[in-house]
């Protein structure tokens, strides 16, 4: 990929243009460590400068990211990803600005960051790996953690039912929802691409495995003898077709999605959804994102994707209008306008 | 218009224009300081609004109030106790009581006199009938039925008549100081454009009033304020919270910084932000992010990003602000944080003015996290206080607090107006494209500052973290040794901005056996106290700290040399147990009001007197 350093000379960028000298330190088998690879992949193809691009985390065992990549980078405090990136992007809209987030950090304590971000449609990309469990802190149920679940802060089983990450973005207004694997590395670099080229909050759930607390938390998604069964890949403009044999789709009835056999009771390809990650109407993107198994595949890929105005964006043109109409351009002028008086 | 009567020079005075909320009083207010100004006059004002947005009309919690402090001598407050009181129903007579002295000269529209009226002020008695006012000049004016009376031509209804009312009872006051009531046709000509029957309207009542006082002889004599001694140049009026907002644009502009502000609405603050909002035309980059956090994250991502970053606030959100304060420590980055204090604790009081933040400003933190806190000492002052904050933050790379007052935020003083370019360098260490040997924490060697290498800069992408970093390369450190260095880095780094501030003043004789000090929005009560004993003669000095952590150098000396110090603020004794802490060399004395009300300067007189028996 060609980019071009600050006197316009073109440089080729690879994926070791990215990798630091820091030791990763996440435990070997990590779902991090694939995802680490697939943004030193995504990053070359940005068509930005390494100095442009920046990459903002909170806390927790994903949010060590930035230190693992070379570029310009801020790993902050807990919860507070979004807004700190919200003012990196702001002062200089020219950054590409990538968010890495756990679920913790997203979606308990910094949740309304995330909210207001997404509602804002500021333009940033954002990880959010969600292992459905608290990883650094040892193994605490997070908001993502499914009901019932046992960990240290919930010996009987946790009483309390988990955020949809898709859901959650989808109703706060998100104009960019995607949902990818830690392992599936290839899609998730495409998902990111389709995240750059994206101009607004791009969410993408990456759905990560933690060896040590949550292991195997998505294995009825990702196992080898179910993914086939158990993920639909959603595809602009292409049917929902999901299954071993690829037989399987789905299908609206009513006002509800289900699970329908092709050539079972009369039901042909034509039947089946086609994925509008166009539409504007947040409805079937929002049935999309909630399908869950055992009844539902989860959809995997880019699930909604619409255009609006970005919050960056606006605040730049406001300043543009505002600076060329306005008689006044400094300092000077301001403290000069208005009632003043001379004293002689 | 001439005046006949007799004219008594006087060197201050405090008027109080009140009302009910629709009255009018803050236009009265601010076209009689416009016109002080004019008149030469050094001046300050205050506004009292109401707690409460809409307010039960004609009671005492819905009276607003505009004070005007001005004189011949230099003018150091709003000012205390009122000389005139504008009273435009009996509830406004009823709040403002605490402000009366004797002999205050209240102005009342007798008009407003009804039993409807006197109940909703909770008055039982009609008071200018029995001896509740005995203590002062009354002066009983039908303000309402004269307005109506000199709008009788004009034939509009009776509520748009009644809305010049106020504009009679500045013409009575412009009668009563010898002002020449021409002077206000260029503010009725510019605001009413396209209204020449609205313009023509104000004038006639405005004329109607003063040509009333005069002919009625309602005042046994008028006064004469000759215009003070101030430099020359070219003034205006500024509200403490949009000098705050001004210096901060200037210090952007001065630093070649564009300036970033993430807020969250606060009562006092508020002003700030919305203040800034206004000025996309200058590039101000001002957010109103979902809470006090994010407005100090986003401001602390944008000084990451190379802008001069600013938050503002007011206590209960410094509080929420702390966590974040600690990294802008741990990543030494630039952040100026404006705290415009009220009463605490928790929600306090939201509209009352005190100066209880200072221990949090300077501890609430998690860790030993030093930054520099500065207090603003007046409205104008914030002007300058801001700027300094700017410059302190962008130049030592440290976090700033810039503890401002709700009175001093809503106050107005009149301001010489500077140019930028006459105001100190902004020097930030900016590290250039491929800076040789850059290294994230590698420091200046006078001021301990890292260089500040902004994103987009060629060859000097790094990551910054609030763990622990190596010195120098900014790697993640445990190294116990490390950790106490980084540490004492720090703190040594705040306190070499000692080197760079100016020395402690003091006014009056350094050996004073007493030494009064001060610090923030007391700065005007305190001297004009001294300033009065020092002309009795007195043994007294006054210190009053804008530069709060670190202390300037020469502190132990000024404190030095007297028989007593005393320490006079407005919160339960903040500052005196710092500098019990800081300077413990010295035996301190306190004087603490804790009511969400200024200092009378009779009460620190008395106070001040009592101690040098
Ligand atoms: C203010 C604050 N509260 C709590 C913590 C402790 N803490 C650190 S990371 C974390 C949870 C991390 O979980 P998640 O965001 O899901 O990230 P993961 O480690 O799973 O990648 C918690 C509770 C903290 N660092 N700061
Ligand atoms: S604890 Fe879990 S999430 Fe954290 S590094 Fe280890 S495997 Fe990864
Ligand atoms: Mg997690």
């Amino acid at each position: 990929m060609e980019n071009t350093n600050l006197n316009n000379q073109v440089v080729n960028l690879t994926k070791e243009d990215f990798v630091c000298d820091q030791i990763v330190k996440w435990c070997p088998g990590c779902g991090d460590h694939a995802i680490l690879k697939v943004l030193q992949d995504v990053f070359p193809q940005l068509g930005k400068r390494k100095e442009d691009i920046c990459v903002v985390s909170g806390i927790g065992c994903s949010s060590r990211f930035p230190h693992y990549m070379n570029t310009y980078g801020f790993h902050s405090i807990h919860g507070r990803a979004c807004a700190i990136a919200t003012g990196v992007k702001l002062a200089n809209p020219n950054l590409s600005v990538w968010i890495v987030s756990g679920d913790g950090d997203c979606t308990a304590i910094g949740g309304n960051h995330f909210i207001h971000a997404v509602r804002r449609n500021m333009d940033m990309n954002l990880l959010l790996f969600n292992n459905r469990i608290y990883g650094m802190t040892k193994g605490q149920f997070s908001p993502c953690t499914f009901r019932g679940t046992v960990t240290k802060t919930s010996p009987q089983g946790t009483y309390e039912d988990p955020f949809n990450v898709g859901e959650l973005v989808i109703g706060a207004g998100g104009k960019f929802f995607a949902r990818g694997v830690d392992v599936n590395t290839k899609e998730l670099t495409d998902i990111c691409l389709r995240a750059k080229n994206h101009d607004g909050m791009s969410v993408i759930e990456v759905l990560q495995n933690c060896m040590i607390f949550s292991n195997g938390v998505h294995e009825n998604i990702t196992g080898k003898d179910v993914r086939d069964d158990m993920q639909v890949k959603c595809e602009h403009g292409k049917p929902l077709i999901f299954g071993k044999e690829r037989n399987k789709g789905l299908r609206l009835n009513g006002n509800k999605l289900e699970v329908v056999t092709i050539g079972e009771n009369g039901i042909t390809e034509k039947d089946i959804l086609v994925h509008d990650e166009k539409e504007e109407n947040t409805g079937i993107h929002m049935m999309l994102a909630h399908m869950m198994p055992p009844a539902f595949p989860v959809a995997i890929g880019v699930i909604r994707n619409v255009e609006a105005p970005t919050y960056d964006d606006c605040l730049t043109d406001v300043i543009e209008r505002e600076s060329a109409k306005s008689n006044i351009k400094t300092v000077d002028d301001l403290l000069n306008s208005g009632t003043t008086w001379d004293i002689k | 218009m001439a005046n006949r009567s007799k004219v008594v020079e006087l060197e201050h005075v405090v008027i109080r224009f009140a009302g009910d909320s629709g009255d009018g009083m803050q236009l009265t207010g601010n076209l009689f300081s416009d016109s002080t100004a004019l008149a030469g006059n050094d001046f300050a004002t205050f506004p009292d609004y109401p707690g409460e947005i809409r307010p039960p009309q004609g009671t005492v919690s819905g009276v607003s109030g505009f004070q005007v402090h001005f004189g011949h001598k230099p003018v150091h407050t709003t000012g205390d106790l009122c000389d005139v009181l504008v009273a435009m129903n009996p509830a406004s007579i009823k709040a403002n009581m605490r402000w009366l002295k004797p002999g205050t000269t209240i102005i009342f529209d007798v008009d407003s006199m009804n039993d409807k009226a006197l109940e909703k002020a909770g008055y039982t008695t009609d008071p200018t009938q029995d001896d509740t006012l005995s203590q002062y000049k009354v002066v009983k004016a039908p303000i309402t039925s004269m307005t109506l009376e000199a709008l009788k031509d004009f034939g509009w209804d009776r509520k748009a008549m009644l809305k010049s009312k106020n504009m009679f009872a500045l013409g009575i006051v412009m009668y009563l100081f010898n002002r020449d009531i021409t002077m206000l046709n260029a503010y009725f000509n510019n605001k009413f454009k396209n209204k020449p029957d609205v313009i023509k309207a104000n004038q006639t009542v405005v004329a109607a009033g003063y040509s009333y006082a005069d002919t009625m002889e309602i005042f046994a004599n008028t006064y004469r304020i000759e215009p003070a001694n101030l430099a020359k140049g070219k003034y205006r009026d500024i509200t403490g919270n949009v000098a705050t907002a001004w210096g901060l644009m200037a210090a952007a502009e001065r630093s070649g910084r564009q300036i970033f502000c993430g807020s969250y609405p606060i009562t006092p603050a508020t002003d700030i932000l919305a203040e800034l909002v206004k000025y996309k035309n200058l590039k101000v980059k001002a957010f109103q992010a979902e809470d006090e956090i994010a407005g100090i994250c986003s401001s602390l991502g944008a000084s990451f990003a190379g802008c001069l970053a600013v938050t503002t606030t007011s206590g209960p959100g410094l509080s929420l602000k702390s966590e974040a304060l600690g990294l802008a420590v741990m990543t030494e980055l630039p952040l100026v944080v404006v705290d415009v204090q009220r009463g605490g604790p928790s929600t306090g009081l939201p509209t009352k003015s005190e100066q209880s933040d200072l221990m949090q400003a300077l501890y609430g933190r998690n860790g030993d996290a030093p930054l520099i806190v500065l207090a603003a000492r007046s409205s104008a002052d914030c002007f300058y206080s801001a700027y300094e904050a700017a410059k302190l933050a962008m130049e030592h790379m440290t976090p700033v607090i810039l503890l401002t007052e709700g009175a001093l935020g809503n106050g107005s003083e009149i301001l010489r107006i500077p140019r930028v370019a006459d105001l100190p360098a902004i020097v930030p260490p900016i590290a250039k494209d491929n800076e040789p040997g850059y290294q994230p924490y590698k420091r200046d060697e006078e001021k301990l500052s890292r260089m500040w290498a902004i994103p987009g800069t060629e060859g000097l992408r790094h990551r910054i973290s609030g763990l622990e970093k190596a010195n120098g390369s900014g790697n993640l450190s445990l190294d116990p040794k490390n950790h106490q260095l980084m540490t004492e880095l720090r703190e040594e780094k705040v306190q070499r901005v000692a080197n760079f501030i100016p020395e402690q003043e003091i006014v009056g004789d350094p050996n004073a056996d007493l030494l009064v000090v001060s610090w923030g929005g007391t700065y005007g009560v305190v001297l004009s106290v001294v300033e009065k004993m020092l002309e009795e003669g007195k043994s007294v000095a006054h210190a009053h700290f804008r530069h709060i952590m670190p202390l300037p150098k020469n502190t132990a000396k000024v404190l030095s040399g007297h028989k007593k110090i005393l320490v006079c603020e407005n919160n339960n004794g903040q500052f005196v147990n710092y500098l019990r802490e800081k300077m413990p060399d010295f035996k301190y004395e306190q004087y603490n009001k804790i009511q969400g009300l200024p200092f009378l300067t009779a009460e620190l007189e008395n106070k001040f007197n009592d101690l040098l028996k």
